[in-house]
């Protein structure tokens, strides 16, 4: 009874994108620009499960993939290759005597959205914040298994290193109570200026393109722009979000982990930040954490199920919505649990 | 089942429907003697509270000159010739001034090692119980303990020496020093308070971003709790301002400022002098005797205190989006 009409609803919620989608293909006039892969670092490009435009692929030109695309998504497929960034392999994580994660493998790639989906206490949001490490500042937490950044493994990369490169954006917007320019600049600012060289304090000047130019990738710019000094707080909760996004872009990362990121906004805000992610991820690698099923089949390229801990199921977005395989995917996609 | 029936007759005129207050009469007679006695207590402070200040007041005001705001003491059988002031409150200002720069650097400093650092557990747990128990030494102890550390010849730069080497042990900058210490507990329990309240999303968020713990404690957490530390500051001040132990043991005992040496602020603050607290001690009970001027300096130290007071209010409600009260309280 309650999963079919929950299916209807999804389909109802379906054709309401369809149309949408036009829209949003029109205004995206110009693609977002496409992230330079850094020299020194050995990202290896994997076939893509889309069937990819050769021509496209690197610059990032034309909505090819736009056919592959099912009626139900708002936005086209990426048009790069899939760059896979990270790599879980086997990984279980604990607190303490106390597993969460048990033996999850998975690839984060460039150039696609892989949203984390599962109940509450699947462990989805611990997996999310052990590519960054960030579970090492609760006590007690350990790791089984290999995690790789660029075929390098995590736990050998200097942590704030690693932390610049993984940037994270939480459930609740938390920016830092200063000014908008400052809490963009904070990102940038101090960062190691290479091998040798003295650590310099850069000033405002030579802050501030990079600082425009994260806001604009966040989407923020038009709205702030003229008044960077205004304080960060003053925003509202979804620009708050947004600077946060802007933020953790500020310092090129090439993975950006999104922990249930519209949780706490209203429906205006997370459209507005759904559609950011899907342009993002032409330039950087997203990794979404959700509870929201609909907002996984709207933004995600990739999805894995999680649950107790285990990952059950991982595949397209198309293939985990419309077939999963597994009978536990199947229920609490059609809104058995969870 | 009495309660509801002598109910009606106790409010009978109220207008407006509201639910009734619980009534005490159907209570055990101990509880409702407590009951009375709770509301006696805290009307009792509030008159208690009223009458200090009126007191004060009116006392203070009616013996107020602006010539004893102005005019040093001068010891003198007459009282009208035995000036006003002017050098206790400056030595309050001194005193208070070495007092606050010293303690809340340290008192910063400290809450921020037991917040943010605080390893090994057993060290900042014994860090923990020492500012508890510095808190609760009375400050005379305090006091003989600054004499006994500052009189050897090792500090006798501190504060003036006899010809044959003793050291005083009193001087402007050792009352400061000690007041420091009595201040810091409060200040560093404050700013402790304050980082507690900072929820965890602030530090993962710039941890997040690659920033070490210096980092992220410099630029995140410290200007976060701002008015954490600025209302610590003050209520150090406070604490400070009000001593008499200290001073009177400290501080010389001298009306007059009798500076040490001749370099022109060093010797000021390496001699002996008085503040407002020692001033109304001496005029109160001591050599002095002069009641009109102790309540005028009284009402001089309680304006002060006050004003000290509203401002602790003002910087604890200030913009803080991260502290309770602040701006992010609303969502």
């Amino acid at each position: 009874m309650i999963p079919s009409e929950r299916r209807a609803d999804r389909g109802a919620d379906g054709t309401g994108r369809g149309t949408g989608s036009t829209n949003h293909d029109g205004a995206r006039a110009t693609p977002p620009p496409v992230r330079r892969i850094a020299p020194g670092r050995h990202p290896r490009v994997v076939s893509s499960i889309q069937p990819i435009d050769d021509a496209g692929a690197g610059n990032g030109q034309g909505d090819v993939g736009v056919a592959s695309a099912t009626a139900r998504r708002r936005a086209a497929r990426p048009t790069t290759a899939a760059i896979e960034r990270m790599r879980v392999e086997s990984v279980s994580l604990a607190y303490g005597q106390h597993w969460v994660v048990r033996d999850v493998s998975l690839p984060v790639r460039q150039g696609e959205v892989l949203a984390l989906i599962g109940a509450s206490g699947s462990g989805k949001t611990t997996l999310l914040r052990s590519l960054n490490r960030l579970t090492e500042i609760t006590a007690g937490a350990g790791r089984a298994g290999r995690i790789t950044l660029d075929g390098e493994e995590i736990h050998e990369i200097e942590v704030n290193a690693l932390r610049r490169r993984v940037t994270m954006v939480f459930q609740q917007p938390n920016p830092f109570p200063m000014s908008i320019f400052e809490n963009v600049a904070y990102a940038v600012r101090e960062t190691p200026a290479g091998r040798g060289r003295r650590r310099r304090r850069l000033r405002r000047g030579q802050l501030e393109p990079a600082v425009r130019e994260a806001l604009r990738r966040a989407g923020l710019h038009d709205e702030v722009g003229n008044d960077l000094d205004r304080p960060a707080l003053a925003l509202s909760g979804g620009q708050q979000q947004r600077l946060c996004i802007a933020r953790a872009l500020a310092a090129n990362p090439e993975v950006l982990l999104l922990d249930e990121p519209c949780s706490a906004l209203d429906p205006i805000s997370t459209a507005i930040i759904e559609e950011l992610i899907q342009g993002l991820r032409e330039s950087v690698a997203v990794v979404i954490v959700t509870h929201n099923l609909q907002q996984a089949q709207r933004v995600a390229d990739h999805v894995a199920f999680m649950h107790l801990g285990e990952l059950i199921e991982y595949g397209t977005a198309e293939q985990v919505f419309d077939n999963p395989r597994q009978q536990r995917t199947r229920d609490y996609i059609g809104g058995a649990f969870g | 089942m009495t309660a509801a029936a002598s109910a009606p007759t106790q409010e009978p005129t109220l207008a407006i429907v509201r639910p009734r207050r619980e009534s005490t009469s159907s209570w055990p007679l101990a509880d409702r003697l407590a009951h009375l006695l709770c509301w006696t207590v805290g009307i009792g402070l509030c008159l208690l509270t009223a009458a200090i200040v009126l007191l004060m007041l009116v006392k203070g005001i009616s013996q107020l000159r602006l010539h004893l705001l102005l005019e040093p003491p001068s010891p003198s059988l007459h009282q009208s010739q035995s000036g006003g002031f002017s050098t206790p409150i400056i030595g309050t200002l001194i005193v208070t001034a070495i007092g606050t720069a010293v303690a809340v650097p340290a008192a910063v400093a400290l809450a921020t090692w037991l917040s943010e650092y605080g390893r090994p557990r057993w060290l900042a747990r014994a860090v923990e119980s020492g500012i508890e128990t510095i808190a609760g030494i009375p400050s005379i102890v305090l006091a003989l303990f600054g004499l006994l550390i500052f009189a050897r010849p090792f500090f006798g730069i501190l504060s003036g020496s006899a010809n044959n080497g003793s050291v005083s042990g009193q001087s402007f900058l050792v009352a400061g020093l000690v007041m420091a210490l009595l201040a810091m507990p409060l200040v560093a329990s404050t700013v402790l308070e304050g980082f507690m309240q900072l929820p965890p999303r602030l530090r993962e968020a710039s941890f997040a971003l690659g920033k070490t713990r210096a980092s992220t404690t410099r630029h995140v957490l410290l200007p976060a709790i701002r008015p954490a530390i600025a209302s610590g500051s003050v209520l150090g001040m406070g604490r400070i301002i009000g001593d008499t132990a200290i001073i009177w043991i400290l501080l010389g005992g001298t009306l007059k400022n009798v500076p040490v040496g001749s370099a022109p602020i060093v010797s000021t603050l390496r001699g002996t002098g008085s503040t407002l607290t020692s001033y109304i001690y001496s005029n109160a009970v001591g050599e002095g005797n002069s009641h009109q001027k102790a309540y005028a300096a009284a009402f001089v130290l309680l304006l002060i205190v006050l004003a000290l007071n509203a401002l602790v209010t003002r910087l604890s409600g200030g913009r803080s989006a991260y502290l309770p009260g602040g701006l992010g309280a609303r969502r």
